[in-house]
């Protein structure tokens, strides 16, 4: 187990990237604590995977370098970095039984047979597969594959980070649930740690104590799920989580105050900066209807159970809006209220205003 | 409630046409020959199973049988291996990739009679370029039109020229198959070059080897053209397969009956052997 460090990375694809558009991973500097579950997250395509390859070592970055508790590893190959990975699409060896799949990276190491026994038990006990030690890994379900590949990265008991490359993808909706909590206890009983890519933002929001966003080959934001949720660094992260996600809206900065469509709307702290293009940015959750504030019209609603999203335009803009209780009638004139210690001012896409005291 | 009619038969009609004037109809016939014995004039006499136990008690079948296995037996040993190293060789991806692929397709493309054709002339002594390179350069005595060792070394020679590449694009098909991740977990495994091959590569490699060992079997156990253009069965009787024997009974001699026999003999024991190849190939996927 150790501590991962990424220090000033950058990787393109291209043999010479000539401006920051050729790369795939621009500038990444993150500390990954001994023992955290992360989750990185981010939309298909925003270099979380080429992230995860450089960490696994399938990947030479092109620039910076990666250290395991200050060890630098950026040139070692995978099998020297002690690491695990579970993939995509669950990776069993077909013809080996459960069994020699387990044992399958402890005798390529060479392992002596009784310890190599005694791991492969309790794996299997951690796993709940131990009724399928004998069988051919070829005749598993997904979800078993795919436990079956995770075992192979738990076994070895020098695992500095076991990462898992969006593992659900294949997985029955039913299972997923199943699969996940087992994570989670695993996680909690090996303490190794564990980076968990995935675009799923419920998948991330349930595994990780700390969440890393990304964009476009840039990490826009490190928290946790509250904080990833309750105060976006980015309206990205405010777009991205949440379902329905953050509400960003046209805003015009006078004299410290704001206002959207020409009404004021007070926010939580001092607006910091100035100049760039400035919006406001409210979570659907924290904005509700009144008989006094913005006038608007109520264009959709739709019920999801518990609660209901209503679609409000306020002029052209469209501001959504999550309700408990009665609802008004679709095209009925109503008034919105936004809260305003959840009311935040994004200046060029980033966080502009201060933490109300 | 359904109504009751014989309707689905029409759609069974075509085939069971084309299966009866491609299959049944001329096998029959053949069956037909093996139990008569004719002098000419299309008159038969019934025969029994006469001439399938003198086939079967024939010294000079069980000698055509022989070399039949030996010859499917070496090619298959040597093209199975070979087609499996030369697509493992083979690059994945890139510009290379459409040129191999073609280079390797060239040979299938020429007609067997063209094949046999070249390789006669090209090891002919004194006149093809291997014959001359090998007798009068190299100084070793080869002559495939007099020594039955440098006749079967020409025809094993020719058959894995023609057909290995059919092994490498069965082969290569499967290789390119397997996604990146196997290689990947497989290198965070610690597994050696020798283990992805084995646990990796050839069971995913498995159905198409099935596949490339039952089409060379098949192929080679009833091939003809080839060393009938090259050796025409000699020098003697040494590289007489059972295809090439089989004509001579038929149309050398006009034997019509002991040659349908030895026909019917022929396929039983082509399919039996293709039924045991498969059986054994797939046999653990069943469990």
């Amino acid at each position: 187990m150790a501590k991962i460090t990424l220090s000033n990375l950058r990787h393109s694809y291209l043999p010479n990237p000539s401006g920051p558009a050729d790369y795939a991973l621009k500038e990444i500097d993150l500390d990954w604590k001994d023992g955290g579950a992360y989750a990185l997250l981010g939309p298909s395509g925003c270099g979380k995977s080429t992230l995860l390859n450089i960490i696994s070592g399938l990947l030479v970055p092109s620039q910076g370098r990666i250290l395991f508790d200050d060890k630098d590893v950026t040139d070692l190959p995978p099998d020297q970095r002690n690491i695990a990975q579970v993939f995509q699409f669950p990776v069993i060896y077909d013809t080996m039984t459960v069994r020699e799949n387990l044992a399958f990276p402890l005798r390529n190491r060479g392992v002596a047979e009784a310890k190599v026994a005694q791991r492969v038990a309790e794996i299997a006990a951690m796993l709940e597969v131990e009724e399928m030690l004998d069988t051919r890994a070829a005749h598993l379900s997904p979800d078993n594959k795919q436990k079956i590949s995770m075992g192979r990265g738990l076994v070895r008991d020098d695992v500095n980070v076991v990462m898992f490359d969006e593992p659900l993808t294949v997985i029955d909706p039913h299972l997923k649930w199943k699969l996940r909590s087992k994570l989670k206890e695993l996680h909690q009983r090996v303490k190794a740690t564990m980076i968990y890519v995935t675009h799923d933002q419920t998948e991330a929001l349930t595994f990780a104590d700390q969440v890393v966003v990304m964009q476009e080959g840039e990490i826009v934001q490190i928290g946790t799920p509250v904080e990833l949720f309750e105060r976006p660094q980015h309206t990205f992260v405010g777009h991205f989580i949440g379902s329905p996600g953050m509400n960003i809206l046209p805003a015009v900065v006078e004299g410290g105050h704001v206002t959207f469509c020409g009404h004021r709307v007070p926010v939580e702290g001092k607006v910091t900066g100035s100049g760039g293009v400035t919006q406001l940015g409210v979570r659907p959750e924290f904005v509700s209807l009144a008989e006094t504030g913005i006038p608007a019209r109520l264009r959709k609603v739709s019920d999801v159970g518990r609660h209901a999203v209503v679609e409000t335009v306020v002029g052209d803009t469209a501001v959504k809006a999550v309700i408990e209780g009665e609802l008004p009638e679709q095209g009925a004139e109503v008034h919105l209220v936004f809260q305003e210690d959840q009311t935040r001012l994004y200046r060029d896409g980033w966080i502009a205003t201060e933490v109300a005291s | 409630m359904k109504t009751e009619n014989q309707r689905a038969w029409f759609f069974v009609l075509p085939v069971l046409l084309l299966v009866a004037f491609n299959a049944l109809i001329p096998i029959m016939t053949v069956v037909n020959y093996s139990v008569q014995e004719t002098f000419g004039n299309n008159v038969f006499f019934w025969q029994g199973l006469d001439w399938f136990e003198q086939i079967l008690r024939s010294d000079r079948f069980h000698a055509a049988l022989g070399r039949q296995f030996m010859f499917t037996g070496l090619i298959l040993a040597i093209e199975i291996p070979l087609g499996i190293i030369v697509a493992l060789s083979m690059p994945r991806k890139g510009f290379w990739v459409p040129v191999c692929l073609v280079t390797m397709a060239l040979p299938m493309l020429i007609p067997w009679n063209v094949v046999g054709s070249m390789w006669n002339i090209f090891t002919l002594p004194k006149i093809g370029l291997l014959g001359y390179f090998m007798n009068d350069v190299l100084g070793v005595n080869y002559d495939m039109t007099q020594q039955p060792i440098s006749a079967w070394v020409t025809i094993i020679i020719m058959d894995v020229w023609h057909w290995t590449s059919l092994v490498v694009l069965l082969s290569y098909a499967g290789l390119v198959s397997i996604p990146d991740a196997y290689y990947q977990a497989a290198k965070i495994d610690g597994a050696s070059p020798w283990k992805v091959f084995r646990y990796i590569q050839l069971p995913k490699m498995k159905t198409v080897l099935t596949i490339a060992v039952l089409l060379r079997f098949m192929d080679s156990f009833n091939i003809y053209t080839e060393p009938f253009v090259l050796t025409g069965g000699g020098p003697g009787n040494s590289t007489t397969l059972l295809s090439i024997d089989l004509v001579k009974i038929a149309l050398g001699q006009f034997d019509l009956g002991p040659a349908a026999a030895m026909s019917l003999i022929y396929f039983a024991i082509t399919l039996l052997v293709s039924w045991l190849f498969y059986t054994l190939m797939t046999k653990d996927d069943a469990q």
